[in-house]
């Protein structure tokens, strides 16, 4: 990595720390207007659980419509973070280095959110802890043949797994934070948190194997969750839904869309905290890579179903995939194809997988086209059903819109606040890429 | 208690560290901790400690929580067998999902236990012998030895260029 040859141990601590230095106009400047439409989707929800679930926009036959997509959509987003400092951790990918903290926060961040939206989508939210298996006085445990039930399990199995997996790589970095900072309470602050840290060899032999273990234990996990997620769709009968591609063709979407956003974050905080000798365009260029590939499989995904349901001969199937593509969602269905197919064309070009702006832009529409797939998905199967009597329209209500924006607020808040409270680039595994300090003395190891 | 005398030397270069390392192992001095901003295999393969134990934990726990996920859903169905779209009370393929997931929960969260029980997290070194400069650029290894040996370990280590030394009692 020759465009990090300037880069020495002593100035990572300092670049990267200096990015929790008090925050600045700017930051503020657009912390408090995400305050504002976080408090907007509150105004929302508050709304919706005074007036019932008639506020939001269902309408026969569809009741599962934007808060699924929601769901689904930030679900998706938090598999790129695991992907990134996990899955290449094991194949010991080096552009994962710079951006596998942005992209681990992005994970926690983005299942925090993606966990609002079952409870904002039920109609007694108050009693979302029927989810939970508990002993309870009415001695019934849950259905465990519940897709449904699947999901409580997955995401909470990953939101608590990816969370203490963002926290372990963050220990060494919090004690150097820790080891910089002057003012009390901060010192205070990540001292605790730091748990005590040394940076001994002994403390590095368990955290090395601890690690590794972790991103073993989340490989499989990140690619169960958006498995488990797609059954909820896959496991019921509904023309649109069934169909055994669902799983990879998720995991796959989830990646995609993941990191067009690890892009969107990226592209500004390395702008604005002046990053540019650690998030390198040789980090680009990788992620680039990894977005075409996930282009064409979910490409191909889309082109397969549609012979699916040519070569199943159902004409329920057929029907569903031939109003897709020329009924009312058309639309959206094209914007859906655009994004995701289309503009990443460009991508196998070496010069736009550099151009930061041009990826720049390219994310942001990966990020549309994925949240599209996801209402394509929900909307247009459950809209067009077996029975013609049963078809109708839906399209989301102001409140449904306003708790969407607000989430996507939700989101940012807490991103906003990372930044400013934790190392957002990992300084001790920057230290990894950079060279090994040696005096060049003859000594009998191998070196 | 505290007959020993811990003594700290402060380096730049990793070599070096190795180096010293070895030196003082040559002169019987093996109650050793190095301290280093980054992990390091050369550092690792010096100082030659045990296999990470963490493995047996990450082992037991994710045996532990596939067993919790076999005995949590076939014991709750079986609690109050109710019937659902004629489906065998007891049915693997659903439960598989159940008992990955919760195989994986208590292994990752075991695996955690074993690093937080086997790091010995504040109790690796005393304040004294820490130096806030080992998250950033600095090397230190720390020697334990008994009082009379301190000048021996002082002179390894100066001969070694160590930039500083500091002295407690641990």
């Amino acid at each position: 990595m020759s465009e990090q040859s300037t880069l020495t141990y002593a100035r990572v601590n300092e670049d990267i720390i200096r990015m929790l230095d008090k925050p600045t106009v700017k930051w503020l400047a657009l912390f408090i207007p995400t305050l504002g439409f976080v408090g907007f989707g509150l105004f929302c929800f508050i709304h919706q659980v005074y007036s019932g679930l008639g506020v939001a926009g269902y309408r026969h036959p569809v009741f599962w419509g934007v808060y699924i997509t929601d769901f689904v959509f930030w679900v998706g987003i938090a598999h790129s973070g695991t992907l990134i400092s996990a899955i290449l951790y094991l194949f010991r990918a080096n552009f994962r280095m710079s951006i596998y903290r942005i992209a681990e926060a992005m994970t926690v961040f983005a299942v925090l959110t993606a966990g609002l939206f079952p409870i904002i989508h039920l109609g007694r939210p108050w009693n979302f802890y029927w989810l939970f298996p508990y002993p309870n006085q009415r001695e019934l445990w849950v259905n465990f043949k519940s897709p449904l039930l699947w999901d409580v399990f997955a995401v909470s199995t990953y939101l608590t797994v990816s969370s203490l997996f963002f926290f372990l790589g963050l220990i060494p970095d919090i004690a150097a934070v820790r080891d910089k900072v002057k003012d009390v309470p901060r010192k205070i602050a990540y001292t605790v948190l730091s748990l005590g840290w040394k940076g001994s060899n002994w403390e590095w032999l368990h955290y090395t194997r601890t690690y590794l273990f972790f991103a073993a234990f989340a490989t499989p996990l990140v690619l169960s969750v958006h498995s488990v997620v797609s059954w909820d769709f896959a496991m019921s009968n509904l023309p649109g839904w069934h169909t055994t591609i669902f799983a990879p063709y998720f995991v796959a979407g989830a990646i995609f869309s993941g990191l067009g956003m690890v892009i969107t974050l990226t592209v500004p905080i390395r702008k604005i905290f002046h990053l540019e000798e650690y998030i390198t365009l040789d980090n680009y260029d990788g992620m680039a890579k990894l977005i075409i590939m996930t282009s064409l499989i979910v490409g191909y995904a889309y082109g397969v179903e549609f012979f699916l349901a040519w070569y199943s001969g159902s004409p329920y199937e057929w029907g569903q995939f031939y109003y897709r593509v020329t009924g009312q969602y058309a639309l959206f269905y094209w914007i859906m194809i655009v994004c995701n197919v289309i503009i990443p064309i460009p991508l196998w070009f070496k010069a736009v997988r550099r151009n930061v702006k041009a990826l720049f832009i390219i994310s942001i529409f990966i990020n549309i086209g994925m949240w599209f797939e996801r209402f394509n998905i929900i909307v247009i199967s459950l809209s067009q059903g077996f029975d013609p009597a049963a078809w109708g329209i839906y399209m989301p209500s102001w409140v449904e819109i306003g708790i969407t924006v607000g989430s996507f607020a939700w989101f940012f808040m807490f991103f906003l606040i990372f930044i400013k409270t934790l190392p957002a680039v990992s300084i001790a595994e920057m230290k990894e890429i950079l060279p090994v300090p040696n005096k060049g003395i003859k000594g009998d190891h191998a070196g | 208690m505290k007959d020993n005398q811990g003594v700290l030397g402060i380096f730049s270069y990793v070599d070096v560290t190795v180096e010293t390392v070895k030196k003082l192992k040559r002169a019987g001095f093996f109650k050793l901790r190095v301290f280093s901003p980054l992990p390091n295999h050369d550092i690792e393969e010096v100082m030659d400690e045990p296999e990470s134990i963490v493995r047996f934990f990450t082992l037991f726990g994710a045996m532990l929580g596939a067993a919790c996920g076999v005995a949590f859903t076939v014991l709750t169905s079986t609690d109050w067998p109710i019937s659902v779209s004629a489906k065998p009370i007891v049915s693997l393929p659903p439960f598989i999902v159940i008992i990955f997931e919760l195989t994986i929960l208590i292994g990752a969260l075991s695996t955690l236990l074993g690093f937080l029980i086997n790091a010995r997290l504040r109790r690796n070194a005393p304040k004294s012998m820490y130096d806030p400069r080992f998250s950033e650029d600095k090397f230190g290894v720390m020697v334990t030895c008994d009082k009379e040996s301190v000048e021996e370990v002082e002179n390894i280590l100066s001969s070694q260029g160590a930039e500083e030394i500091k002295f407690d009692e641990v």
